[in-house]
């Protein structure tokens, strides 16, 4: 059967919200047993992981450590968990016949926690793979469109 | 000003809470600190050819570090010298001059001005002087690779400044025969939190455990017999404000501290590096290199981690409550990249902005921030941990913490006492 782009649009809205609610373990299952989250460097979207030093570059052992750490109580940082409200918008899709479907868009999350707002933007990048009448993503890449973490001061949550 | 309670009988050492919170001290901080001691500004590697130049805040000021076509690195202010305007506005890239786009003025790459529109309408020995070159910081040193600048022209050399400390640089530095680099992407981040509390936090080994369980709680999983190494050192007070600590810990060390979740080709390739530091260093100083952590503290603001990787970082205040950090990874020159590979992926389970650790530390400075809304009524700090301990102090100790402490008390008392004496 081939996939809409509505059917894409639910599924990335579907991922969002997943992580809105904390649901992490769910949000780990979509990934492919092959599957990696990555934000490289602001303002080198492209650069090595070997030569420069990335924000996160998590494997699919270690997308799964991330999601069960902050399930944890003493994943101080987001205990209590902070609030979150993850927007995506711009949405493109390409090569939605194909096995491995390219999806970009636009991205604002808003984290709130001890009444201060942070906001994250900028673009990410999904390959999703589409087999046995199942989308899942291989890869979740997400480009900040900072100057820098600041006033942020970090990526506690999962973008 | 009572700052610290440095009682050697009771054992007992305490911080006044007034110094988290309190913008005048901010401001004495400024004048008597960040003009006049050492401050690191970056690693030679940063910009290793001709031309290449890299913005840099330091202090509070706008520098940018340049190589110049003379094969000389500095540190110029990134300020027009005819009505200010901010010169060069890239943050890293090469170039053999820079035109301010104001009035098109144009200046070498050593800060020499070399052009001007209109020069009709200055005299010929307009410049004779020099003082319409781009300045650059007098004071400018380094060592082992790590440059540093000084606001104040008397200051001691980096060297002397430096003292004891060096011997730690040393073990860092001397990991790779082929010297370290720095890798791209620095994280500049922030903290709301006053600067003093990461200085103390990075030095820190007692929070280690409690603060971090969620990180030792994954190395378990990886590696079963985990606590066949434990977390103990020792702790040292070093000259000039400057401490350490110096300690074995369970986590693999992408120098030459293997670990299960690594394959045998990387602990054949970590077993011949140990073999070459034997070789260089004999045995003693080689297990040291290779199998200590080692968390420096460089007064006042710089930090050289060389834990489950290495990394540095220096912070500085915008506000009482409220850093901003440029944290750096570093690596042996020419790496190769399963090992370069093992060692970010290291980095990357603890530090940094999006690790599994470094975000708790955050969140613990933020929270000790928030407690000094209460400063009137609970006042001190305390950082006795092992001040009653006979034969030296251990790396879960406060005493490098305590060495940070006595130097900032002994600066800003002599500021008090010269203001007493004039009035
Ligand atoms: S301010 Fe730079 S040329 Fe005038
Ligand atoms: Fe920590």
């Amino acid at each position: 059967m081939t996939l809409t782009r509505q059917d894409i649009i639910d599924f990335l809205y579907t991922e969002a919200e997943l992580l809105d609610e904390w649901k992490l373990n769910e949000w780990a299952a979509l990934f492919t047993e092959d599957g990696t989250y990555i934000i490289p460097p602001i303002g080198d979207p492209d650069a090595s992981p070997l030569t420069s030093i990335f924000y996160v570059d998590d494997d699919r052992k270690r997308l799964q450590d991330r999601a069960e750490r902050l399930l944890k109580k003493e994943a101080h940082v987001e205990y209590p968990h902070s609030t979150t409200v993850q927007n995506y918008h711009n949405i493109r899709v390409s090569n939605l016949e194909s096995e491995s479907i390219t999806v970009k868009c636009n991205f604002t999350t808003h984290r709130t926690k001890r009444e201060v707002v942070d906001t994250f933007v900028g673009k990410q990048v999904f390959e999703l793979v589409h087999v046995n009448n199942q989308l899942s993503i291989k890869n979740k890449k997400v480009i900040l469109a900072l100057d820098s973490l600041r006033p942020h001061g970090k990526i506690s949550l999962i973008l | 000003m009572e700052i610290i309670r440095d009682n050697i009988e009771k054992s007992e050492f305490l911080v006044h809470r007034s110094v988290f919170a309190d913008k005048e001290i901010l401001a004495r901080e400024r004048a008597e600190i960040f003009n006049k001691c050492w401050l690191f500004i970056g690693h030679e590697t940063e910009v290793p050819e001709k031309g290449d130049y890299r913005r840099k805040k330091v202090g509070g000021r706008n520098l940018l570090l340049v190589h110049g076509q003379d094969d000389v690195i500095r540190a110029l202010y990134n300020t027009c010298p005819h009505r200010g305007a901010l010169v060069c506005r890239e943050n890293e890239g090469n170039a053999r001059a820079f035109r301010c786009f104001y009035h098109a003025w144009s200046f070498k790459n050593d800060g020499e001005l070399v052009g001007m529109p209109g020069k009709d309408g200055f005299p010929k020995d307009f410049n004779a002087d020099g003082t319409k070159n781009m300045k650059a910081v007098n004071r400018f040193e380094s060592y082992r690779g790590f440059m540093f600048v000084n606001f104040d022209e008397d200051a001691i050399s980096l060297d002397e400044y430096l003292g004891n400390a060096k011997e730690y640089i040393d073990l860092v530095a001397d990991q790779s025969e082929s010297g370290l680099e720095t890798l791209g992407g620095i994280q500049e981040y922030s903290v709301r939190a006053n600067w003093k509390l990461i200085a103390e936090n990075s030095v820190d080994l007692y929070h280690g455990m409690p603060t971090h369980k969620t990180y030792f709680d994954i190395k378990q999983s990886q590696d079963a017999d985990l606590k066949r190494v434990k977390l103990e050192g020792k702790g040292v007070q070093l000259d000039n404000g400057h401490g350490v600590m110096e300690y074995v810990a369970p986590w693999g060390r992408p120098i030459a501290q293997w670990t299960p979740i690594w394959d045998d080709n990387l602990k054949k390739d970590m077993e011949e590096i140990k073999e070459g530091l034997v070789e260089r260093f004999g045995e003693e100083r080689a297990d040291r290199i290779a199998n200590y952590n080692r968390n420096i503290l460089i007064f006042p603001n710089l930090v050289i981690n060389d834990i489950m990787a290495i990394t540095a970082r220096t912070f500085y205040p915008t506000s009482p409550g409220y850093m901003e950090v440029q944290g750096y990874s570093f690596a042996p020159k020419g790496e190769p990249d399963a090992h370069r590979k093992a060692r970010n992926t290291n980095f990357l389970e603890f530090l940094g902005p999006g690790g599994f650790a470094t975000p708790d530390d955050n969140e613990a400075l933020e929270l000790c921030q928030e407690a000094y809304n209460n400063n009137t009524e609970v006042q001190w700090n305390d950082i006795s941990k092992g001040m009653s301990r006979e034969g030296g102090a251990l790396a879960t100790d406060e005493l490098q913490m305590r060495s940070f402490w006595r130097q900032y008390n002994a600066v800003l008392q002599e500021s008090y006492n010269k203001e007493v004496a004039l009035k």
